[in-house]
């Protein structure tokens, strides 16, 4: 009898402990996002809305008038995510393809690993990679003196979203049941035709689920863009120009500023900017993944 | 709900524990173990110096790390470490925040550097003033063939905006804003590093970081006056080069008398630190700079005694 109301407490303790890790993780999540918001929005008492979303230029250390525009920093940001998802997404769809559909059960075996390590190569070796091997490489391809741009950033950053969008789209593509490619074949499609009308319509809302959580890892990578994107301040007009995204200048400036600052809380509020870009990528993925979900 | 009473106590045990494991070792910092950080120009001098420092006197533990003068000072208001590095003077904004903190600064200057511009070897220009030297980092002089070089546009490496040596340039050459082309390199090395493979690319470098493939321009205060070498030791240490400058150490409150920062800053500044100085490619103080560190060090040893 002791043993078995010993047993119950243990049960709901046990039940209790899950729960709370549950829970702790969504308090966490709405600590940070309140926190970043409080330190943040004070800067607003400062600077103005306008200037600091609209404003181009950004060097709170000016020699004259500080200038706080986020706008140049947002588009570097946007250039590194669209110029590597348009390396990755392609790529990463046609391994995934290769894995699921075509390649035989030892191939599969061994390449699911390895895909899989890349997302083990630590950031900052791949860092070291890009200002050795890519830059100059990239240098040399557009003839520019120097291959410290966002092209280079793109190509190592992609590298790193790899294997989020390979794994994910493989697991949906893998998901699709067996009837619909018989179906497809017997109604004496050929394989390409079937991946192309069967397999990518049906895992379309997958593939784009994939894509978007590779972009929430490529928008918020630090230390590949901080080494090789080149972080110069000007307005950049080419994928070729050297970029500074959101997360090399907060990772740059946080380090010399004094806490409380005007400074101090501006990079808080372009940390709750990019917050709210990573968070809403994640957000539509997610709705993209149920949306498949309720499709079926 | 007895479990939750339970996990509340746990949790501030834990915060406890953690708390006191911080003052425990609050209390130990003064006795043997010093924290610098700042420049980056000064990382590599400073770390040979607690080196040699705790060769001597095995029972000190000194760390240091760089991040920029900036960086550096910032920590040293934050009261995160002991000794801050900087290759530039404290500004007036930093000394105010200090105060507000009740952090009292004091400031010696242990080297002196002579700033180097550098430029790939194959680069024909040998000579710039000053002038020409702030308008190619202030982005009015795009193309070497304006200072007499080759039809090539000029690619600027910089610092960012933490180092000491960023703002060293614009105080004292740019007097106003860097190009926004420039780029922003991480430290002195990662600007060798860039120069070195840029045939269009110009630096500039604490000396201690010069190194084969990237050449030093020979520098003029102004038109007309004759161009100095930065590896000419004598005229950095009279000052006839015109990019020489202090490097300092902020202390937060005073060294007292026997104190780790205290013996250390003694040792930098003997006759073996001196040397250290030099191997490392920089330069001792000057005897102005000696000067206002012996009146320092006056004032700290009456005080005690």
């Amino acid at each position: 009898m002791n043993k078995r109301s010993w047993e119950g407490v243990k049960d709901r303790f046990i039940a209790f402990f899950f729960a709370a890790n549950g829970i702790l993780t969504i308090i966490i999540l709405i600590g940070i996002f309140i926190f970043l918001a409080y330190i943040g929005l004070q800067a607003f008492h400062e600077i103005s809305i306008r200037e600091f979303f609209f404003g181009k230029e950004w060097n709170p250390t000016a020699y004259g008038e500080p200038k706080w525009g986020i706008l140049s920093l947002v588009t570097g940001t946007i250039y590194i995510a669209v110029i590597s998802l348009l390396i990755a997404i392609p790529l990463g769809v046609a391994s995934a393809i290769y894995i699921a559909e075509l390649a035989s059960p030892f191939i599969r075996e061994v390449l699911k690993p390895a895909i899989e390590m890349i997302a083990a190569i630590p950031s900052v070796v791949l860092g070291l990679i890009g200002l050795l091997i890519v830059a100059p490489f990239v240098a040399e391809i557009f003839n520019l003196p120097n291959g410290l741009n966002a092209l280079t950033a793109s190509i190592l950053v992609a590298i790193m979203a790899l294997p989020t969008i390979i794994s994910i789209s493989e697991d949906v593509i893998s998901a699709i049941p067996e009837s619909y490619r018989e179906a497809s074949l017997a109604l004496g499609a050929t394989r390409w035709q079937t991946i192309k009308g069967v397999i990518l319509p049906a895992a379309s809302s997958g593939i784009v689920a994939a894509s978007m959580l590779g972009l929430g890892r490529v928008v918020g990578e630090t230390m590949v863009v901080l080494m090789v994107a080149g972080n110069s301040r000007a307005f950049p007009t080419s994928i070729l120009d050297p970029v500074r995204p959101i997360t090399s200048t907060i990772a740059i400036e946080i380090k010399e500023v004094v806490q409380g600052d005007l400074h101090f809380q501006a990079l808080f509020a372009l940390g709750f900017v990019l917050f709210l870009m990573t968070f809403a990528i994640n957000l539509a993925s997610d709705i993209f993944l149920t949306w498949r979900q309720g499709v079926r | 709900m007895k479990p939750v009473n339970r996990s509340v106590i746990w949790v501030l045990i834990l915060i406890a524990i953690v708390a006191l494991s911080g003052c425990i070792n609050g209390n130990q910092a003064p006795s043997n173990t010093l924290e610098i950080k700042g420049s980056d120009t000064l990382v590599q001098l400073v770390s040979d110096m607690a080196e040699a420092y705790m060769m001597e006197h095995p029972e000190a533990d000194i760390s240091v790390t760089g991040g920029g003068s900036g960086c550096g000072i910032a920590a040293l208001i934050n009261g995160e470490v002991d000794i801050a590095d900087a290759s530039r003077r404290i500004e007036e904004g930093e000394l105010e925040k200090a105060s507000e903190r009740g952090i009292e600064i004091w400031e010696f200057v242990i080297a002196r550097d002579g700033l180097c511009i550098i430029v790939h070897p194959s680069n024909p220009v040998r000579n710039l003033t000053l002038d020409e030297v702030g308008a190619i980092y202030r982005g009015e002089i795009t193309n070497w063939k304006e200072v007499g070089g080759e039809d090539m546009k000029i690619t600027l490496y910089g610092r960012q905006s933490t180092s000491g040596t960023y703002e060293f340039m614009r105080e004292h050459v740019l007097k106003g804003d860097y190009s926004p082309d420039m780029l922003n390199m991480e430290g002195n090395k990662a600007i060798v590093d860039g120069v070195k493979v840029d045939k269009s690319g110009i630096g500039y470098i604490g000396i201690g970081y010069l190194r084969d493939g990237v050449k030093p321009l020979n520098i003029a205060s102004k038109k007309g006056s004759a161009y100095v070498s930065p590896l000419d030791q004598e005229a950095v240490e009279d000052g006839r080069y015109p990019l020489t400058r202090p490097l300092y150490q902020y202390t937060n409150g005073m060294p007292v008398v026997g104190s780790l920062a205290y013996n250390f800053l003694k040792f930098e500044l003997s006759d073996k630190g001196e040397n250290i100085t030099r191997r490392a490619g920089y330069y001792p103080p000057n005897t102005e700079d000696k000067a206002n560190n012996d009146e320092k060090f006056r004032m700290i040893e009456k005080k005690i005694r």
